[in-house]
């Protein structure tokens, strides 16, 4: 009988021995159900992947002026709007979905307490889904009344059709459904385990659902409250500084639920296929509980040059901003450590020989890692953004844009293409479809990256605004720097053409997997290797989560509660001063 | 709880960083004067203003360039889509050597604000005033850029700001006829 050990991944080489099920233990062979939600999810986040990808592709060499032929600059905004909500909304959330109900699976070793809680939140994400995608495509036809041109931020008075607003209310709401069930999941785990550690993948899944809870808080209110009923015409147009208040409540704290999925990646699966294991368990719940209470009192920091803010409330945000790096440092050292102590194990010696032993020609661990390398970048260039005074010099630049496509463009979506080679054969029971072309796939997204990355930080910094169809104007030209700024433009529209081909390469890999034959020796498993320190050396308190969620709630009000309370004594809610309302739907008479 | 000796001296490392860019920020502030963009532009109805009913408006009944002390100048603008008032019809005009205080306005939808390549980065809300102040010492060209999505036209809302010599800012007077066509233009096809 054929015994599998830990350590290996599905990218070896392989044998095409029949094998019967008991040898395969794979995660769709113990929990069915939840394998089949997990499909579901990723089929359509991949779907929304290669859209916006296209979109990406689109914009990469429309700005640029390598090609304007798609579209026209006036719909360019269109293709804006469905790149950003398609990739940080519909990508993420659906991927994060069926991870997370993977995650929570295999670590409390328990399926769903009532499944149709969890079918029911996807049903409702994908309705969302369909009516946001709907609005935002419709802008693209004439003959269509339907249009949402507002971007991804979507700030009022620019307004879309309500189908917009519902849509991405309905995402929004059916995110929260799925996590109930995971949350009931785990109730239903403690009654029969009291006095036991919550296993490591469960807590970190819980405690990024808490942060989500009160993270969301913020666009509830904007979307439900506000933009809604403004949208159907019943109110008029809300106060634009505090939908922006209410949007970036949210908007900082969304990018935490993006990357501690791909933290819980990096802690937990990257050591094992390095050949290792976790370096300290205890410390990585510190890192996820510093994101619970530190995540969602920062969206003033995107908000540095807004008028009608006092400056206190700023410098307030700048300093839990700053404390957020914290964590993020934490990690760096664990997951190196774990990764050195892994090369270390396989012979690996010197300062940096260790590097040389890691698996590079494993996909699932390469692109992990190199995600890993471009976020320490990001993090770099979040620094500079979270710097108050010299956030004025890349404000709304290209070197925005440029930071989080590291962030989220790399660190999250590389680590979850890497994650999808090693996990979607254990829950298709199908083996990995063109290894070959897999391999390579983390290496051209890392290539394009950093071409199209680094120049647009740099592009940013002499003044190349973000979010436009024709950076070039004719009045005046930027100022020369190294290069110049036509040599910028070469590598945007080349970097974009690298990441949109690596896009396709990653899409190619999982459909030839998803429509393979079953069957045949898999090669992979869910079980994890005990971290070097285990959870018996973390405080019990860090396992409380209720007390995590009220602190965290609590530096919310503080953080929150008197700015919100002096808009609204300026006359944020007074009606009489409205700005002027601006329908870009065009089907509301103004 | 055991906590590796790397993992303390990491954590210890990581506080001074993070206690120094605060500290920085905080000589930035008091050092050097940076100050933020704050709420000391005001409020201002964005009706009136779209309206072209300038003169309910304190301040704005006249957007352009008004000297304000020996070398300094208080700059009124008003951000509308797709244009800048004063700045694309007209570009906005200082003598080198000046500080500079800008009070910008949106008379529509949220604008930017940026003069490319410097320090006046500013958002522009409908409703509140962005006030900033800056110095500009050497004569030159700047291109002033909105930066903040405002519709399907968005990529053609620039203008420039010219900082010329004392001496020629003297002889040339802003032409208050282009200011009244401007404006004229912009009441009327704001859209697009």
């Amino acid at each position: 009988m054929a015994t599998i050990t830990p350590d290996e991944s599905d990218t070896g080489t392989a044998t095409d021995d029949q094998v019967i099920d008991e040898d395969r233990n794979a995660f769709v062979d113990k929990f069915p159900t939840e394998a089949r939600l997990t499909r579901y999810t990723f089929l359509v986040a991949f779907v929304a992947l290669g859209i916006g990808g296209l979109f990406g592709l689109i914009q990469a060499l429309h700005r640029t002026g390598a090609f304007r032929g798609f579209v026209s600059s006036a719909d360019y905004y269109t293709i804006l709007t469905g790149h950003g909500v398609l990739l940080v909304l519909v990508f993420t959330t659906f991927f994060i979905s069926g991870f997370f109900n993977w995650a929570i699976t295999r670590s409390l070793d328990r399926g769903s307490v009532d499944p149709r809680v969890e079918y029911g939140g996807f049903a409702m994400l994908l309705v969302g889904t369909v009516l946001a995608a709907v609005a935002i495509l419709g802008g693209l036809v004439d003959s269509v009344p339907l249009s949402a041109d507002v971007l991804f931020t979507f700030y009022p008075p620019l307004q879309a059709h309500p189908a917009f607003y519902i849509g991405a209310a309905l995402i929004v709401v059916g995110s929260w459904v799925v996590g109930l069930g995971w949350f009931r999941r785990f109730w239903a785990w403690r009654k029969t385990n009291a006095d036991e550690r919550i296993p490591l993948q469960a807590f970190m899944v819980l405690t990024t659902m808490v942060m989500w809870y009160v993270a969301t808080i913020g666009i509830a209110i904007e979307v439900v409250v506000f933009l809604i009923p403004w949208s159907l015409g019943l109110i008029s147009t809300p106060d634009p500084t505090l939908a922006r208040t209410l949007f970036w409540f949210f908007g900082h704290p969304v990018v935490y639920f993006w990357l501690l999925p791909a933290y819980l990646a990096w802690y937990t699966i990257m050591p094992k296929l390095a050949g290792g294991r976790l370096f300290s368990d205890p410390l990585a719940r510190i890192v996820f509980v510093l994101f619970v209470l530190l995540s969602t009192p920062v969206g003033f920091h995107h908000q540095y040059v807004d008028p009608g803010i006092p400056e206190g409330f700023k410098f307030v945000a700048m300093t839990n901003t700053m404390f957020l790096l914290l964590p993020s440092l934490l990690t760096a050292f664990t997951v190196v450590a774990s990764l050195e102590h892994a090369g270390r194990q396989q012979g690996g010696d010197g300062y940096f020989g260790w590097l040389k032993t890691l698996p590079w020609g494993n996909p699932a661990f390469s692109g992990m890692a190199l995600a890993g390398l471009m976020f320490a970048a990001g993090g770099f260039s979040g620094m500079i953004n979270a710097g108050m005074n010299i956030n004025y010099l890349v404000h709304n630049t290209l070197w925005v844009p440029g930071h989080f496509h590291l962030t989220v463009g790399t660190a999250f979506a590389l680590t979850a293409m890497a994650a999808s080679f090693w996990l979607v054969p254990q829950i298709t029971g199908k083996r990995l479809q063109l290894r070959g072309v897999a391999a390579v796939q983390p290496y051209m997204w890392f290539l394009g990256m950093t071409l199209m990355s680094n120049a647009m930080h740099r592009a940013g910094l002499i003044g190349v605004p973000r979010r436009t169809a024709e950076p070039q104007y004719e009045a005046f030209n930027y100022a020369q720097t190294v290069g110049g700024y036509g040599e910028m433009r070469i590598q945007i529209a080349l970097g974009g053409t690298l990441l949109f081909v690596a896009l396709v390469m990653f899409l190619a890999v999982m459909f030839a997997t998803i429509l393979a034959g079953k069957g045949g020796d898999l090669r992979v498993n869910s079980e994890f290797p005990e971290p070097l320190s285990g959870a018996e050396d973390a405080p019990k308190v860090l396992d409380n989560l209720r007390l995590w969620a009220v602190f965290a709630l609590l530096l919310v009000v503080l953080a929150y509660g008197f700015p919100i309370y002096s808009m609204i004594q300026s006359g944020a809610l007074d009606p009489t001063i409205p700005a002027v309302p601006v329908s870009v739907a065009g089907w509301l008479p103004i | 709880m055991e906590i590796h000796r790397y993992e303390k001296a990491w954590f210890v490392a990581g506080m001074v960083l993070i206690v120094g860019f605060i500290g920085t920020i905080a000589y930035g502030a008091v050092g050097p004067g940076i100050a933020m963009v704050d709420d000391s532009g005001g409020q201002v109805g964005a009706t009136p203003i779209a309206n072209g009913n300038w003169d309910a408006v304190d301040n704005f009944q006249e957007p352009g360039v008004y000297q304000s002390g020996e070398n300094s100048y208080d700059v009124y603008i008003v951000a509308q889509r797709f244009a800048f008032n004063p700045g694309t019809g007209e570009p906005v005009r200082v003598p080198a050597g000046s500080e500079v205080t800008f009070y910008v306005a949106s008379a529509d939808v949220m604008h930017g604000f940026n003069i490319a390549g410097t320090n006046v980065n500013v958002m522009v809300a409908p409703g509140q005033v962005s006030k900033m102040t800056a110095r500009f010492d050497e004569p030159a060209t700047y291109g002033i850029i909105c930066h903040e999505y405002c519709g399907a036209g968005h990529h053609d809302m620039a203008g420039t700001m010219e900082v010329v010599p004392q001496s020629e800012y003297d002889q040339e007077p802003s032409d208050g006829e282009d200011r009244e066509r401007l404006r004229a233009a912009l009441t009327y096809g704001g859209d697009r």
